[in-house]
């Protein structure tokens, strides 16, 4: 079958405005990944092309992009999942929200650094258990933010928020998501700081619930949900 | 040069997956360290590790060190040094409760302890069967363990560089003094001026066409270190893990046949018992032993539907009733699968439409993991010789380097616990090397050399594409020096690559500008990727033996009377040197591995 592509294209050091470029790829496969047909693009057509990638098999979070109008990863979506048929059209643009600098690649820095902003970092000033091994924890405390722990930091959610995009202040989805797995663990003792910046104007109050981020989530976290607990902590002091 | 920026720092780790940034937290307490990566560094490779992370807690059984010693040295087909085995074993221990008093969330056991599992080759004294010593997070251990570092080091301040591509050592004579780093969002060369530089860039699986590794892993650090005189060890043992997604590569853990997973074949024979490859342990005798008896089946007819590949079978269904056959009480069901193996779930419902509970999985081996690599010590300091004289304030920890406790063949999970633990002795030694050390200064001219390399690609004019090169070497690669490798096929390597040399110097990028041009560092990380290839093959063709990972079919038997030694090889001119050092042995007496 055959893939029409159009990536959306801007080179810093040539074009004074994005525009769209058309590629043409034959002999593909349904089973082939949106980041196979880009690396075609890449390395038969034009060398020009500008994406990030490493794992390709959606574990380490490069790749998120805004593929027919969803964000998404393109080595997680299959040319099967867009289309069948002789022909398949696909457009590739970058996500949303974030200065792009070149082609598919947008400045990661202020996503990186709402998420620092929420104190991702397990903290227990306690002294270790005495006989020299692990805290305990039970399954049931554990489970509690299993969810939230898969997190691979794509931005694919935070970037498909609309109050994001109102507001770049916003902390977004995905810095929440990792404050709660930390206000959620049991063995962690700082959830008040966490609760504090996530509780300020530009913490989960932003959410307007509704779901882009959940719908957007590669590792299917229930992004949503997990913002409505930490709100519900917030509303009732109790975790 | 006046267009380089120069930076200075006590220390630079190049490489932010686990042993970097392992290493990082460690250095940083005393020195001042900056750690570069070609990535962000939640983005390396660790975080795609699945199945679990070795220490023999005995959270469940009885275990000890001294076990997870003896299983590491057998299972590297007595190549391991096993002074620093013992120090691998008896520090993962201590390192794995660190790990969890950092926060890492372990799935737990119902008395609160981390929880363990089964895994290939690690075997309990006391019953004489696998015994549970894989510490894990459901299938995504790897990503919980890079995680947790980087949180810690956001915690403690660490300076990154992020998306900073290091393509040269500075060194003279028997000191380094830096490296040369390109910024990838200018493409401006910088030159991070330190008393001491840790390689801690991972792997080379891209050397071939089937791998479980990331695009990235391009063996920029071996490389790069071959380029500086530095040798490289034990290069010939490569592995393939036995259980890739067939054609993608994509790895299914290993903890699948440890939760009770088996291989079948196209006559639907668990043959890993029945065919007699290892009739104790069957499905989890370690992986080169896994990988032959799966590339064995294939050729000899009894692939699924006659095809390159086998059936992976954890349906609780087909489990359990091994279970039973077995004398085992376990039982397992869907919602444990969904548990415990969520990712792999996921990964073959994407990727192939099969639902791991209801179905197979296809599978045939895929290039995995170098146990060879730079040359180091228990503390991470590089090595030069056969002599074991050290390249004072240079540093490697993690895949890039070899130490060596993984031998011939390294044990599922031992390469989680080879990057946390000397990941960790490497960052305190090179701290403790900084109070003492002084900055040299750097040499006129320190980037020229990488700089006019650059300059040749960007103007190299031949009409060759990097692709084209590269999936040549590939496919040869994949041909010839794969799970079996005779003298004839890597001969017929080596005539390959050479020609691709030729070809190398043909390629021609589009990409002239300097802005994320990943054109041209692909270009340069093929240049990687040829190096390491040709290390691999002459390696292996010296050794006339079959031992681990290096399985001959006309050296089919091991041979300690004149191979129990570790290969050294040395980038010489256009030509190369080769040297051999012995193992240290220990404990352990050399003797034939039976699974």
């Amino acid at each position: 079958m055959q893939a029409q592509l159009r990536i959306r294209r801007y080179n810093p050091e040539k074009d004074t405005s994005g525009y769209w470029g058309e590629y043409t790829l034959n002999n593909i496969n349904p089973n082939d990944s949106v980041l196979d047909l880009l690396h075609r693009v890449k390395w038969e057509i034009d060398g020009t092309l500008a994406l990030r990638r490493s794992c390709a098999h959606g574990v380490c979070g490069s790749d998120a992009f805004r593929i027919n109008g969803t964000n998404m990863l393109a080595c997680k979506t299959l040319v099967s999942r867009l289309g069948a048929g002789e022909t398949v059209k696909i457009q590739v643009e970058p996500i949303l929200g974030l200065r792009v600098i070149k082609d598919l690649i947008v400045d990661m820095e202020p996503f990186m650094n709402h998420y620092k902003s929420v104190l991702p970092y397990f903290i227990n000033d306690e002294a270790a258990p005495e006989n020299g091994r692990e805290r305990l924890q039970s399954q049931e405390d554990r489970a509690r933010f299993d969810d939230t722990t898969k997190c691979i930091l794509c931005a694919a959610c935070t970037t498909s928020c609309p109050s994001f995009w109102a507001n770049e202040r916003y902390i977004g989805p995905a810095a929440i998501v990792n404050a709660h797995r930390f206000i959620f663990d049991s063995r962690d003792q700082a959830p008040e700081k966490r609760l504090a910046v996530v509780g300020d104007t530009f913490g989960v109050w932003r959410c307007r619930t509704n779901f882009n981020c959940t719908n957007a989530c590669p590792r299917e976290i229930e992004i949503t949900k997990a913002i409505a607990e930490v709100k519900k902590v917030l509303a009732t002091g109790e975790i | 040069m006046a267009q380089v920026k120069i930076h200075t720092f006590d220390a630079v780790i190049v490489g932010a997956g686990g042993a970097g940034l392992m290493a990082a937290l460690y250095a940083s307490r005393s020195a001042n360290v900056a750690v570069l990566s070609k990535l962000y560094p939640t983005r390396s490779h660790t975080g795609a590790a699945q199945g679990g992370i070795g220490a023999a807690l005995a959270n469940m059984e009885e275990d000890s060190w001294e076990w997870h010693s003896y299983d590491t040295v057998k299972g590297s087909d007595y190549l391991a040094d096993q002074d620093a085995v013992d120090v691998l074993t008896k520090e993962a221990i201590n390192t794995v409760v660190e790990l969890e008093h950092m926060g890492l969330p372990f799935d737990r056991f119902p008395n609160g302890k981390i929880s363990q599992r089964r895994f290939g080759g690690h075997m309990s004294k006391t019953t004489g069967r696998p015994v549970m010593r894989a510490c894990h997070a459901a299938d995504r251990t790897g990503h919980m363990i890079l995680q947790t570092l980087y949180q810690q080091c956001i915690k403690n301040e660490v300076n990154f560089f992020d998306e900073f591509h290091v393509v040269d050592l500075i060194r003279v004579d028997d000191t380094v003094r830096g490296v040369v780093a390109i910024e990838i969002a200018t493409g401006e060369f910088h030159i991070f001026h330190s008393k001491a530089v840790m390689f801690a860039t991972g792997g080379w699986g891209r050397v071939w066409e089937v791998t479980s590794n990331a695009h990235s892993l391009t063996g920029d650090g071996p490389a790069i270190a071959l380029r500086r005189g530095i040798p490289l060890q034990d290069m010939e043992f490569f592995q393939f893990h036995p259980t890739g997604i067939f054609k993608l590569g994509i790895l299914i853990t290993e903890g699948v046949r440890g939760e009770g997973g088996v291989l079948i074949n196209g006559e639907g024979e668990r043959f890993m018992g029945v065919r007699g490859y290892a009739p104790n342990v069957k499905d989890l005798a370690s992986r080169d032993v896994v990988s032959r008896a799966i590339y064995l089946e294939i050729k000899a007819g009894r692939g699924i539907n006659g095809q390159k590949y086998v059936h992976l079978d954890v349906t609780p269904e087909t489990v359990n009733r091994y279970y039973e056959e077995d004398g085992e009480d376990r039982r397992i069901d869907r919602a444990y699968i969904e548990a415990k193996l969520p990712d792999i779930a996921d990964f073959t419902r994407t990727y192939l439409g099969v639902d791991p509970v209801t179905e197979p999985m296809p599978v045939q081996p895929t290039a995995h993991y170098g146990m060879g690599g730079i040359p180091t010590d228990v503390h991470g300091r590089v090595l030069l010789d056969a002599q074991k004289n050290p390249l004072p304030g240079f540093y490697a920890a993690g895949e890039v380097a070899c130490v060596s406790v993984h031998g011939a063949n390294r044990l599922g999970t031992n390469s989680l616990t080879d990057l946390v633990v000397f990941g960790k002795l490497a960052g305190k030694d090179m701290a403790n090397y900084c109070q003492t050390a002084e900055l040299l200064p750097l040499p006129d001219g320190a980037a020229d050399d990488v700089m006019a390399e650059f300059d040749r690609i960007r103007n190299s004019g031949g009409g060759v594409k990097t692709y084209e090169v590269r999936n040549k070497m590939q496919v040869s690669m994949t041909e010839n020096v794969s799970v079996f490798r005779t003298e004839e096929t890597m001969k017929q390597a080596l005539e390959d690559l050479e020609a691709l040399r030729d070809e190398y110097q043909k390629v021609e990028i589009q990409d002239k500008g300097k802005v994320f041009n990943s054109d041209i560092l692909e270009a340069w990380e093929l240049g990687c990727l040829l190096d390491t290839a040709e290390v691999t093959t002459v390696s292996g063709l010296a050794r006339t033996e079959s031992r681990g990972a290096h399985a001959r079919d006309d050296y089919t038997e091991r041979d300690d009377e004149n191979w129990l030694m570790h290969t050294l090889y040395y980038k010489e001119g256009d030509g190369y040197r080769l040297d051999y050092k012995p193992v240290t042995l220990g404990r352990y007496e050399p003797k034939p591995r039976v699974y």
